[in-house]
């Protein structure tokens, strides 16, 4: 039966030489179809001994399986290999750019506000809004600033033929706010303002933050840690902030606030002018007659008050250099911004 | 405010050079601006004195001098300088010397003869603007001596701000106190004057008063002018030079010298911060009366400017009428001169309340004024005039007659005395302080400070004005303190749950919804060029602006179109040729008396539909139509919950947007109300702003967008059918109709309805169209039947054939 052994080695190798489905079906044909030689084999065994039947014909169910089996294992090989000339063919350059619509984005200074908004919120704070046009009583009277008061020069103040005019401040949200809520609040008032001037570092409109609580003892001290706490926050850095006396007719004491630079790191650069610091804020212990002007006890309540500018802000965080570019609306500008 | 640091130190000492005084008080309260040298650098100029000056032998104008200055023999000096000549001290640079302007002087010949050196003018020197002749020392200057060590020139001069409550500030004594409070000095007397040039009849600190006159004052208005300090002086010699040292001092501060008396007047105002006046004797007429302007009443400033002051301004008077603005300036009729020699003085106090604001009126910003609308001490008027006389009649000669003090004691300023509670100290700044330092910081800023039970009670001295409540004495204490001494301390609130409205959609996620197909978020001025609002609005007025910056911009805008328009102008002329901008701001709607400002939500498109982009259906590549915006602003009022509850109308013919094309826009109603607008530019627009592409435009009232809160339905289990129908139907009727038609006629098993194609062309009607609809019906309860959808789709027909006149497309 040594022809038996040569066949299986035949029929190996023919399989081994198949390269494509096609071709391993018509050898499975010769050798194990109706009329495949080893299937001939079989039929053989009836010329044989019925003492040497079983043994051969185990032989030859040997011989089949192993045939089969190799079959199996190869079809297997070349189905994978049709699978994966498939996908070679149909694969793409991924590099290639997506398709539709791109993303446009948010402008700095509401991203700046919005994140403002966000921090004092997360501490308690309400945020407020109010009119842009406002009557002198709200943006000078009830703030302590009667008419012919010098300060009045330092804001440049666009004003209508009726005497109403564009608040020169957010601070008049505050009168609003206590005159409809009364004490205690803590609020922020963030919102466009207006001032004639126009220059590298002032532009006619532009965008503060007010900000005021007022309650139960509240003091100068419980200002410092909020101010601090705020800018530490806003800007990720743990930073110095000073407060340095100044004159608010809104407030008493009134400090203006500076804190290191967040360039330098307070070692002294360009932006801070070589000081190591920058003037972010105006703030102070809201006056009596602010309080008064607003139907609120200053016996009972005491409070703080602070104003920054937002435009500021978002150019110190996105390193902006001149303030009027953030309000030309150069597409060039706008998309850096693009991120959440 | 200009303080030399010499001149302070006159006053007070200081153990700090002059950063670190600016710094110190820049904490306090004074922000220092600036530090500038007294003078340039320059070296190798030296106090000389010409020993001869003789004409040049070869040119008239220059003068040969020998020229003494201490070291050796002296030296030949070509000088061309009408005022070289013998006797004379300046100030020669010698060889080698360096002056501003990287000059090097070096051994020059001048016509033949030659020049050891240079005699040097105040310009030259960087001391002057302009100079007439050579510097003129004073004969007692020490030739020989650098004249920077004998003029103290290695000054340095402090640029401190002053704010508006501390008139008391203004003046070298004013900083002098405040430093002598932060050093724990107390201030002396005031230091004697430096000694001047020419030949004193009488120096020291009193007048010698030599003669009897004096000029009549009336204070008829009390009130505003309660102390009237007044002085003679005849026989002023004011072509005198005024000194070196004092001109020194003008010149740090800032002022120019002019002449004697107005030096010496412009002197005093800064060291003191008592502002002076000087009237010609010979011009005035009669009585000086103090009083407010008479209507029609005009007075010629000493500017030249002529001005009518009005019942509330406060006038210096003679009998011939106003000879100044009480404070503020003089007028010209009564002006000194070079030639005048005989002088009244005015030394007044004048109320805050009768200046305020006045000179502002006339667009004056006199250093006067300034000072007294902030507040002049009251008290101060005799020191000053006595001080003044001292100084003039040292300089300028002549005999002055007593100071006389005109005043009611009535109208005086009165400080009041001002209670400090030490719980109340401890209760606004959250700091604890020992009584011993809050009585000594009271103490040192000159205030009369008794102690009470409670804490103190504290009374003002006469130069402060800003002292009246207890938050001033507080302020004052924390200051003087150091705020850098107050804690850090968090207020420890309740916590509260405060409402979050879910009907209110937050500001973030709307603007990102807009970012998130493609806009950018532009920001724009509230005021807008008239002529553009206009031609876009032609029946709105804006409220229009009476200061604006610029005549385009000085309208209150009634649309947040014409900033975003004009973004998109210039824009499409920076070459970007897909532009998207939108703006959320408040738009201002004149309103009666009133204005409404409608917080808002707005933007422009224009330009292809997508970003240039590969693999994109050529259809795709064109520009941005109506409904590609109307996309964009669909999925914001997605975002509301209830986008069926917006309905697009289309405007009545005069009833549209103006700026808008009349067949492309539309009208945004929810709930009955307008809440917006939506269309293309009008081509007329289009074309005359210069526009390539037509932009489309929307507005949306935020407050529109008010969400309303998913509810759950049930989801049904049985399976959906779709079927598809075209439709041909006129022109006119618009689709909302069609919807309106086919959603009542399937009630509640329409799930979807869609519109997959308009078509119009070869097989339809001119004047029709045919709307291929993609319709998805579902039951709740039951899984429809073809018989079911049969029914309905048939019902749907023929409703639409009987009220659309409608047919199906085979």
């Amino acid at each position: 039966m040594s022809d038996l052994t040569a066949l299986v080695e035949q029929a190996l190798a023919e399989i081994a030489a198949c390269s494509d489905l096609p071709a391993l079906d018509e050898v499975r044909v010769r050798w194990l179809g109706k009329k495949g030689a080893l299937t001939e084999q079989l039929k053989t065994l009836g010329t044989l001994s019925a003492a040497d039947r079983p043994a051969v014909g185990q032989r030859i169910n040997d011989a089949k399986q192993s045939v089969q089996t190799a079959l199996e294992t190869r079809r297997s090989v070349l189905e994978q290999a049709a699978v994966d000339r498939q996908l070679a063919a149909g694969s793409i350059d991924i590099t290639l750019p997506g398709r539709g619509e791109e993303r446009g984005g948010l402008h700095p200074v509401t991203k700046a506000r919005l994140r403002i908004e966000q921090l004092f919120r997360r501490a308690g704070f309400e945020v407020a809004s109010g009119p842009e046009i406002e009557d002198d009583f709200h943006n000078f009277e009830a703030l302590n600033i009667p008419p012919n008061h010098p300060a009045r020069a330092m804001h440049d103040t666009f004003y209508f033929t009726d005497g109403r005019l564009l608040r020169t401040h957010t601070s008049p949200v505050q009168i609003r706010a206590m005159l409809e809520h009364g004490a205690p609040i803590a609020l922020i008032a963030p919102g466009r303002v207006y001032r004639c001037d126009y220059d590298m570092t002032h532009s006619p409109m532009f965008h503060q933050l007010e900000g005021l609580v007022v309650g139960e003892g509240i003091s100068f001290a419980n200002m410092k840690a909020a101010l601090h706490g705020f800018l530490q926050a806003y800007f990720e850095q743990d930073l110095a902030m000073r407060l340095r006396s100044s004159y608010f007719p809104f407030t008493e004491p009134s400090a203006e606030v500076d804190m290191s630079c967040v360039f330098c790191a307070g070692r002294g650069c360009r932006v801070c002018k070589q000081t190591g610091w920058l003037e972010v804020s105006g703030c102070g212990m809201v006056h009596p007659n602010v309080l008064q002007a607003s139907g609120v006890d200053p016996e009972r309540y005491t409070g703080y008050a602070f104003g920054m500018g937002i435009d500021r802000l978002a150019m110190l965080r996105y390193g902006l250099n001149d303030l009027r570019l953030a309000f030309e609306n150069d597409l060039r500008f706008l998309r850096q911004f693009r991120a959440f | 405010m200009r303080v030399p640091y010499s001149w302070l130190t006159d006053w007070v000492q200081v153990p700090w050079n002059a950063r670190e005084l600016g710094s110190r008080l820049t904490m306090s309260g004074f922000e220092l601006e600036a530090i500038e040298p007294a003078a340039p650098p320059f070296s190798g100029v030296i106090v000389a004195e010409i020993l001869s000056a003789e004409r040049h032998p070869q040119a008239d104008k220059l003068q040969v001098c020998r020229v003494a200055f201490g070291n050796g023999e002296p030296v030949q000096i070509v000088c061309g300088a009408a005022n070289a000549r013998a006797g004379l001290k300046s100030a020669l640079a010698v060889v080698g010397a360096k002056l501003p302007g990287d000059v090097e002087i070096k051994p020059a010949r001048l016509r033949g003869v030659q020049s050891c050196g240079m005699l040097t003018s105040a310009r030259e020197l960087g001391l002057a603007e302009t100079s007439a002749g050579i510097l003129e020392l004073p004969p007692e200057a020490p030739v020989g001596m650098p004249l920077r060590e004998y003029l103290n020139l290695d000054d340095e001069v402090l640029e401190v701000a002053v704010t508006p409550n501390r008139g008391d500030a203004m003046s070298i004594v004013g900083i002098a106190r405040e430093v002598a409070v932060l050093v724990g000095e107390t201030l002396g007397a005031p230091p004697d004057l430096p000694a001047t040039a020419q030949g004193a009849q009488s120096t020291g600190s009193r007048v010698g008063v030599t003669g009897k006159d004096t000029h009549a004052v009336h204070l008829d208005a009390a009130a505003a002018c309660p102390s009237f300090a007044g002085c003679i002086v005849r026989g002023v010699n004011n072509q005198a030079p005024t000194p070196i040292w004092l001109r020194e001092r003008l010149r740090r501060a800032g002022v120019r010298s002019i002449s004697p008396v107005v030096d010496v007047t412009n002197y005093i105002m800064l060291e003191l911060g008592q502002p002076m006046h000087a009237y010609d004797l010979t011009k005035l007429s009669g009585d000086i009366h103090v009083r407010t302007a008479r209507a029609g009443e005009a007075i010629t400033l000493l500017d030249g400017k002529k001005i009518e002051p009005g019942p509330d301004v406060l006038l210096i008077t003679d009998a011939e009428g106003p000879i100044g603005v009480a404070g503020i300036m003089g007028g010209e009729r009564t002006a000194v001169s070079a030639s005048t020699t005989d002088v009244f003085l005015e030394a007044a106090f004048f109320a805050p309340e009768a200046l305020i604001g006045r000179a502002r009126r006339w667009g004056l910003v006199t250093d006067a004024g300034q000072r007294f609308e902030r507040g002049v001490d009251p008290s101060l008027q005799r020191r000053a005039m006595e001080r003044a006389m001292a100084l003039l009649l040292g300089i300028a000669g002549g005999a002055a007659g007593p100071v006389s003090l005109v005043q009611s004691a009535e109208h005086l300023p009165q400080r009041k005395a001002v209670m400090l509670r030490r719980a109340q100290l401890e209760r606004l700044l959250g700091l604890k302080l020992p009584d011993a330092r809050v009585a000594s910081v009271l103490t040192a800023l000159k205030m009369q400070v008794t102690s009470s039970a409670q804490g103190w009670e504290a009374r003002p001295p006469a130069h402060r004005f800003d002292i009246t409540i207890e938050a001033d004495l507080i302020e004052e204490v924390a200051r003087i303190v150091g705020f850098e001494t107050i804690p850090e301390a968090d207020a420890c609130g309740p916590h509260r749950f405060r409402g979050l409205p879910e009907e209110r959609a937050g500001e973030q996620v709307m603007l990102e919804a807009l970012a998130m197909r493609g806009y950018e978020e532009a920001i724009t001025f509230a005021f807008v060029d008239p002529a553009l609002q206009a031609s876009l609005f032609p029946d709105q007025a804006g409220l229009m602006l009476v200061n604006p910056i610029a005549s385009d911009m000085s309208v209150m805008r009634v649309s947040l179109w014409p900033g975003l328009l004009r973004g998109a102008l210039e824009n499409q002329r920076r070459q970007q040729d897909r532009i998207r901008l939108f703006e959320h701001g408040a738009r201002f709607i004149p309103d009666g008396q009133a204005t409404r400002e409608v917080d808002s939500l707005a933007a422009v498109a224009l330009g292809p539909r997508l970003p240039e982009q590969w693999g994109l259906a050529r259809e795709a590549r064109v520009p941005v139509d109506f409904f590609d915006i109307k996309g964009d602003l669909e999925a914001l009022l997605a975002a509301s919950g209830e986008p069926e509850s917006f309905v697009f109308e289309a405007p009545a013919a005069g009833e549209g947007l103006a700026c808008l094309h009349p067949g492309r826009s539309a009208r945004i109603r929810r709930h009955g109300g307008l809440v917006g607008w939506l269309g293309e530019l009008h081509p007329s627009l289009v074309k005359s702003m210069d526009f390539t592409h037509p932009p489309v435009l929307f507005e949306l009232q935020i407050d529109s967008l008010q969400v309303r809160r998913p509810q759950y339905r049930e989801i049904s289990r049985f399976p959906q059918v779709r079927r598809d129908l075209a439709i041909v139907l006129d022109e006119a009727i618009p689709l909302s109709a069609l919807a309106e038609r086919v959603t009542l006629v399937s009630a509640s098993l329409l799930q979807t309805f869609r519109v997959f194609d308009v078509y119009r062309g070869p097989g339809i009607e001119s004047g029709r169209k045919s709307v291929a609809l993609g319709l998805i019906f579902q039951d709740i309860s039951r899984t429809l039947t073809d018989e079911d959808v049969e029914r309905l789709i048939a019902s749907i027909v023929a409703d639409l054939r009987v009220t659309l006149n409608a047919r199906i497309r085979e």
